[in-house]
């Protein structure tokens, strides 16, 4: 492999890119809505990590004449739920496993999707017909049915719930991923790189990777909203989070037989998903107007 | 355009086995045996190569496939480990119910979703269009499976107007088209209906908005023509997209009503999925997936087809 001092091309790209990311964060920083969501987001993702530290009842000890407490009772501000354990801390613990198998997924999905489609795209030929090929298949399953039938068939668990999401996301990140590499390989500044001797890998790592990587992750984390909700789904039907552990859609599922006795307090879970979802959606469609992005 | 017809269905096929494959390993992905949940515990070992043998499963996985492929085509999935009732008969008759309610809530979703985008183009950054976008938003964000708990509590628990859950009075599982058992059907649709809406809403407001400052519109416009013919340009450019869109979400609105389904205990195949999970019913499941599959390949064909039929920029590039 020939040895190419890449400093000099590295170095003009990162001062580009810094201005980029700089002229991105105040776009952001101008945009209320998008700032309250991310708030709203980080509240309850720090509120997850340090609920052991927050004062909390135990989520996980009931009382059997305590059960199903309306909101604003004494001691339990959200009220107790079908075993008299807190809501407020089930809640906030809640945010714990929804929220991590919800996001991971995607994260997964988006180091594996991208780097297929970026291998597709570049490579072209048979190595794309044969990943592009297999994506179709997985297209041909609309995404709730595939997690359903995948965990379905693995059983309930954190970790089949977190297998089964991945595979879900990966065939649209691998698509998007493709075609924006397609797009970029055919370009003048790729071949200049080729001619002057670089290697694929550079070409890859310094080039390519650097132009598709925005517009994959724009596209990644506008399905995380999508995931959280399936995520969530999962365990509403029994396959993804066992209980007893607090998680949003199990409480869903288990709050269910309440909703004559105290309807409003077996809504709350869902509330807690459509929040995070909603703030997910709205995030991810400002940062993709602030990169400005077109789709 | 029977050569673009002809080259889809030839595309097609290999998705389908694609399919096929997917679905027939769901079962070998499963952990444990697929026989546990009916092999008496005190079975002999004898007793229980008998019953592996009885249902194919002592053979390699390629010669299991291809019998599993060979006895599809003659319309036999297998039976159902739980029941012993053969799968097809299970799943067809569910699969009607979930297509009874998928339609219904596109019926609904669509003109909504039609509508509410094509003011919010035409309206553009108006407070019209800042409503219709933040409806949109949330119907797109909603979890649908709460939705429909909420409108449980609202309309049944305490408006008592339409009944929670099934598709019938007294549990009845038969349809018919009269208002007993419509009204069973309200709620699950209204509910489905909720995420396609915004995502209609969302394309058409996209597209009116894109359509409506080009110059052919412009041009429309400057040598007279009047707005209602004007907008009938528009709509039909918008046309091929928008029907696209909308056959897709008909596919997803077949996948997602499974979680409704659950929720209004509605007898469709979702109910099903839901029951072969639980029983470890492992060829219920398979066909029930791979039915539903093969249904969104074919409506992934009828959808490019009729674009195709529409738009003829797509047959000739």
């Amino acid at each position: 492999m020939a040895v190419v001092d890449t400093e000099f091309l590295e170095d003009p790209i990162s001062e580009a890119g810094k201005g980029y990311w700089a002229g991105v964060g105040s776009r952001l920083m101008r945009d209320p809505v998008t700032m309250v969501c991310f708030a709203i987001l980080l509240l309850l993702i720090l509120a997850a990590i340090l609920a052991p530290y927050l004062g909390l009842s135990d989520p996980y000890t009931g009382s059997m004449i305590k059960r199903l407490a309306p909101i604003g009772t004494e001691g339990h501000i959200l009220g107790t739920d079908e075993q008299g354990r807190d809501m407020l801390a089930r809640l906030i613990y809640g945010g714990r496993l929804t929220l991590f198998i919800g996001l991971t997924p995607v994260v997964f999905a988006f180091f594996i999707g991208g780097t297929l489609g970026i291998i597709a795209g570049y490579a072209g030929g048979w190595l794309n017909t044969v990943i592009m090929r297999t994506v179709d298949v997985f297209f041909a399953f609309p995404s709730v049915l595939l997690a359903i039938a995948i965990s379905g068939a693995l059983g309930a668990g954190v970790f089949n719930s977190l297998v089964s999401l991945t595979i879900v996301f990966i065939p649209p990140i691998t698509r998007v991923a493709e075609a924006v590499t397609s797009g970029v390989r055919g370009l003048d500044y790729i071949d200049a790189a080729r001619a002057s001797g670089a290697s694929t890998l550079t070409v890859i790592r310094v080039h390519v990777i650097g132009n598709v990587l925005s517009p994959i992750f724009v596209y990644a984390t506008s399905l995380t909203s999508v995931c959280m909700i399936l995520a969530a789904g999962l365990s509403f039907l029994g396959i993804g989070v066992r209980p007893p552990e607090p998680e949003w859609g199990l409480m869903l599922n288990t709050l269910r037989s309440a909703i004559y006795v105290n309807p409003w307090l077996a809504a709350l879970p869902g509330l807690m998903i459509f929040i995070t979802s909603l703030c997910l959606n709205m995030l991810s469609d400002g940062v993709r107007s602030a990169m400005n992005v077109r789709d | 355009m029977f050569q673009y017809f002809l080259r889809r269905v030839i595309l097609m096929i290999p998705v389908a086995f694609g399919v096929s494959v997917i679905c027939f390993l769901l079962v070998q992905i499963a952990p444990g045996d697929p026989l546990t949940a009916i092999m008496p515990v005190d079975a002999t070992a004898e007793e229980q190569a008998a019953m592996r043998a009885a249902y194919g499963l002592d053979k390699p996985l390629p010669v299991q496939y291809a019998i599993w492929i060979g006895n599809l085509f003659q319309g036999d999935m297998g039976k159902s480990i739980a029941t012993g009732r053969p799968v097809a008969n299970e799943v067809f008759g569910a699969v009607q119910n979930s297509l009874l309610l998928a339609f219904s809530a596109a019926v609904i979703a669509f003109p909504v979703g039609i509508f509410l985008g094509f003011l919010a183009g035409y309206f553009r950054d108006t407070l019209l269009d800042r409503i219709v976008t933040a409806i949109s938003i949330a119907g797109v964000s909603v979890p649908n499976y709460w939705l429909g708990i909420v409108l449980v509590i609202i309309f049944s628990v305490n408006l008592g107007w339409l009944p929670s859950m099934g598709a019938g009075p007294g549990g009845s599982q038969d349809w018919s088209w009269n208002w007993l058992h419509m009204r069973h059907l309200v709620l699950p649709a209204v509910t489905l209906a909720v995420v396609p809406i915004g995502i209609v809403a969302r394309t058409v407001r996209a597209l009116a908005g894109d359509l409506l400052t080009q110059d052919f519109v412009i041009a429309l416009y400057a040598k007279g023509m009047s707005r209602g013919d004007v907008l009938r340009h528009v709509a039909r450019n918008a046309a091929a997209t928008a029907l696209s869109v909308m056959g897709l979400q008909l596919g997803y609105l077949l996948g997602g009503s499974i979680l409704i389904e659950t929720v209004f205990n509605w007898p469709g195949s979702g109910f099903l999925l839901s029951n072969a999970i639980f029983q470890r019913d492992l060829p219920l499941l398979q066909g029930t997936i791979l039915v539903l599959a093969m249904f969104f390949v074919a409506m992934n064909l009828v959808v490019d087809v009729v674009q195709a039929a529409i738009d003829p920029r797509i047959t000739r590039g």
